[in-house]
């Protein structure tokens, strides 16, 4: 029998989408209401999950040529620059600060150093989640 | 009046996770105890709702989002195993 999966393939097309601006927006909303790095990267995970899904490896490896591995390892780097860069300020490892801009569009917008610290945090848990998906379903 | 309506509703929908965690401890088949974990849930996210108006607070609608992409995934990932036998393959038949 032929399997045709046409359905779960374009509702895929679209749905990847929305879960990777939900997860932009819980990454961006982080430090004052619930969301940060970490679940950002878990939903970023699992829109790759679904593509993983709906597709087959070799697609979307050929589609996206990331090695993931590298992803969580440059995560990990991020993270420990980012502690180690306050010590060059003379101030404790992992200290953050925080400054207010007046933006164009926006108004008044908070920049924080932990956003950086976020950016790394999602990376690694993004490219850990993958490696592990991906090496567990290509042993069988 | 409104608190007392919406307090009845969540306690019903206690009672209904209840009979279905019955379904996936009881559960014949493991078809049965994928379907109840699914039902279980849908019935979170939608008390999670009434908690959200009880506590008149925003913080809870990240949290329902989140639990129906991954009720959604995990409906598909199942679905896919039953016909298929595998999850996720590694060249996928034409």
């Amino acid at each position: 029998m032929r399997i045709n999966d046409v359905i779960l393939q374009s509702v895929t097309k679209v749905v990847v989408f929305i879960i990777f601006t939900l997860a932009i927006y819980l990454f961006v909303s982080g430090h004052n209401n619930p969301g940060g790095g970490f679940v950002s990267g878990l939903i970023l995970a699992s829109a790759f999950c679904l593509l993983f899904l709906a597709y087959d490896t070799e697609t979307i490896r050929k589609g996206i040529p990331i090695d993931f591995k590298v992803i969580a390892a440059s995560g990990a780097f991020i993270v420990v620059a980012c502690g180690l860069g306050s010590v060059l300020f003379g101030e404790a490892f992992l200290y953050q600060t925080f400054t207010t801009y007046t933006l164009p569009l926006f108004g008044e917008t908070e920049f924080a150093t932990v956003t950086i610290f976020e950016t790394g945090v999602a990376l690694a848990v993004v490219g850990v989640v993958v490696t592990i998906i991906l090496s567990i379903s290509e042993d069988v | 009046m409104t608190t007392t309506i919406l307090v009845i509703s969540l306690t019903l929908f206690g009672v209904a996770i209840a009979i279905t965690f019955t379904r996936i401890l009881l559960g014949p088949t493991f078809s049965d105890r994928v379907i109840a974990m699914d039902v279980i849930g849908v019935n979170l996210i939608s008390a999670m709702s009434i908690v959200s108006i009880l506590y008149e607070t925003k913080a809870f609608l990240d949290v329902m989002l989140i639990l129906a992409i991954l009720a959604f995934i995990s409906t598909i990932a199942f679905s896919k195993f039953l016909e298929r036998g595998a999850i996720i393959e590694r060249k996928r038949k034409l």
